[in-house]
């Protein structure tokens, strides 16, 4: 499905969820991608090949699931230097990918869904750094997950693919790091889910992480946020196409129920005022249809969305992600004191916030920051007047940049990271062929 | 609107002074703490951990590339998000003229820091005494803005500051007063432009 007018194609560019900007934009005939495209090549990572690393070790989950072996699916950018401390790990959320910055060469279109914050020059700059992005297992774009093939039936995973967690994620993470022979991450960054994922690196690792970068993040959801999540969930689960979650052997999809759940997020990312900056209430005709039916721009668009994320996401990806996003709570373990949650962590850490973020409020990144002072960390946060909502993390914004960019800076001279030391090595893994990395696009 | 590290840092004498006062390796709170200049000063001279609070984005990012910890926030919301006498101690730079909300700030400060530091420029200053005898409001190194594009809400004299702690039950512990980085000792709400006091609250 095409874009229905010039208005909503240029409202696709920014509106970036995660993990579906780039694809958001493709798909939009007219020039804009060109315009994104020219922009994002002055400094971008240029073209990027997936690798992916088969690991036998078994994956144990908190929730008492096995994975006996699987496959991540990763990126890398820069080089890194000969002990590797100068590698950043960078952690993605809900709907995104291992693909974080550059384009593929055989799909120049389809550009990282955080390019504009990593590359050549960019906050974090890649001159420096040696960034790593893994596709988290459960996701559906290339690691396995749900609907990949369970070895040991021959039919995919399906309603048996083990629940994961952050926690899990972050295991399959230092898999990867050990594979690459990273002891120590310079930096653990992540917007959103994401986010979870660095303050957990901080937590239970923190010998292997040196900073965190929390975005638009939170210690643990509230409830209206597991609401939204648990509404999302009934959309899909209740998809007669679902079929308890094996519907691949159905050869359908619970497209209808995706639809809903996508829908749903996609209204909570954005502020109220940038919905109606985007759209107010613009109708497709002068007059009004009077039917149920398209008739507002904003359907219009929110059904495009949802329509090309039905055909790319799969379903009990976003059961799993969301419950994970749910279950996260690290001071669960401490009784509910997040400051003794994190009484194990070592790192210096940045947490920004965005005022009109109403998903992922200010509010929650100040508990976390306030934890951290409570154990004398060093910890700064910042606060950013953008009017995006939460999908402001994806965004361009240069407080925001400026804040991440002299983070990095203060990293990288602390650290001793100056980009002259660079020894290249032979990353472990095959590399994907063109076109597979799409998972389970159809 | 506030707690920009505001006004030029005349010199170090305040500087010196508070990093004489602060024991090594102690917890600090640097309200409206600019680009950082202070506590990367303290940091480097006692080895302190300390947090400045800072709202203007620009200082924000200063202070990160000062690599010193900075907190976005507005101090005319208090210090919400502190546990009382979570602190050694808390200062309060060149910022107590610029608060709106400065005698709950004051108190918040002793509630969250076990003393307060703060400076501020002394309005009793001859020149400035001058300046308003001569029907103007003062201009100075220390108040180096105009009346209409100043952030200064709440100058004070030494003499008000010293009543203001009498009244809320602060005792000073020091008080050290400045003119153009130098000692001033006697008739000091004259010829000191610069005051700087550290205090504790009361036990009550």
């Amino acid at each position: 499905m095409a874009c229905s007018s010039a208005a909503v194609c240029l409202v696709l560019v920014p509106a970036g969820v995660p993990g579906a900007v780039v694809a958001t934009t493709l798909e939009c005939p007219g020039g804009l991608i060109g315009v994104t495209r020219a922009m994002t090549s002055v400094s971008s990572v240029g073209a990027v090949t997936a690798r992916r690393l088969h690991v036998d070790q078994p994956l144990q989950t908190v929730a008492g699931g096995l994975l006996p072996a699987y496959d991540l699916v990763y990126e890398t950018y820069g080089t890194p230097n000969a002990d590797r401390s100068n590698a950043v790990l960078v952690c993605h959320a809900l709907n995104a990918s291992h693909h974080v910055a550059g384009w593929y060469v055989e799909d120049p279109r389809n550009v990282g869904w955080w390019d504009n914050m990593i590359g050549p020059g960019k906050p974090l700059d890649t001159d420096r750094f040696f960034v790593v992005c893994m596709n988290n297992p459960g996701s559906c774009f290339g690691s396995t997950g749900p609907a990949s093939i369970d070895p040991r039936s021959g039919r995919p995973w399906g309603s048996s693919f083990p629940l994961m967690t952050v926690t899990d994620w972050v295991e399959a993470q230092a898999r990867l790091a050990d594979a690459l022979g990273i002891e120590a991450f310079a930096a653990v960054m992540g917007g959103s889910l994401g986010a979870m994922q660095a303050l957990q690196w901080a937590i239970a690792r923190p010998d292997r992480v040196k900073s965190a970068v929390l975005v638009a993040g939170t210690a643990r959801l509230t409830a209206q946020n597991i609401a939204f999540n648990e509404v999302a969930r009934r959309a899909i689960v209740t998809d007669p196409d679902f079929h308890g979650g094996d519907y691949y052997a159905h050869g359908v999809k619970p497209k209808r129920g995706l639809r809903l759940a996508r829908m749903l997020g996609h209204i909570t990312y954005l502020s109220d005022d940038a919905m109606m900056e985007k759209f107010g209430r613009a109708s497709r005709s002068e007059q009004f249809s009077y039917h149920f039916d398209v008739d507002f721009e904003v359907e219009s668009y929110l059904r495009y969305q949802s329509d090309k994320f039905a055909e790319y996401f799969d379903a009990n990806t976003y059961l799993l992600i969301t419950r994970a996003l749910d279950y996260f709570d690290p001071a669960r373990l401490h009784g509910g004191d997040l400051s003794a949650a994190c009484a194990a962590a070592k790192a210096r850490f940045l947490v920004a916030s965005f005022t009109s973020d109403w998903r992922f409020s200010p509010e929650r990144s100040r508990e976390v920051v306030k934890a951290l002072i409570d154990n004398r960390l060093d910890v700064s946060y910042a606060e950013i007047d953008a009017p995006h909502g939460h999908d402001a993390f994806l965004l361009d914004d240069w407080r925001y940049h400026a804040v991440v960019r002299a983070f990095f800076e203060t990293v990288a001279r602390e650290q001793g990271i100056d980009g002259q030391d660079r020894a290249p090595f032979d990353l472990p893994g095959t590399p994907l062929v063109p076109g597979s990395a799409a998972g389970f696009a159809a | 609107m506030n707690g920009g590290g505001l006004g030029p840092r005349i010199g170090r004498a305040d500087f010196d002074a508070i990093a004489d006062w602060v024991k090594p390796g102690a917890t600090v709170l640097d309200l409206g703490c600019g680009d950082g200049t202070l506590l990367r000063h303290l940091r480097e001279t006692r080895a302190v951990r300390g947090y400045g609070i800072e709202i203007e984005d620009d200082k924000v990012i200063a202070c990160l590339k000062n690599g010193v910890n900075v907190i976005q926030g507005d101090l005319d919301r208090g210090l919400a998000g502190f546990d009382s006498g979570s602190f050694d101690a808390v200062i309060l730079s060149l910022t107590l003229q610029a608060v709106r909300q400065t005698e709950d700030l004051v108190l918040e400060m002793l509630r969250v820091g076990r003393e307060g530091i703060v400076t501020f420029p002394n309005f009793g200053y001859w020149r400035h005494r001058l300046q308003v005898l001569a029907g103007r409001m003062p201009v100075s190194g220390e108040l180096p803005y105009s009346w209409y594009d100043t952030p200064n809400v709440h100058l004070c004299t030494i003499q008000d500051f010293d009543d203001f702690c009498a009244r809320h039950s602060i005792r000073v512990l020091e008080r050290l007063v400045f003119c153009e980085g130098r000692r001033v000792d006697w008739l000091s709400n004259l010829r000191g432009s610069l005051a700087v006091y550290r205090f504790e609250r009361t036990a009550t």
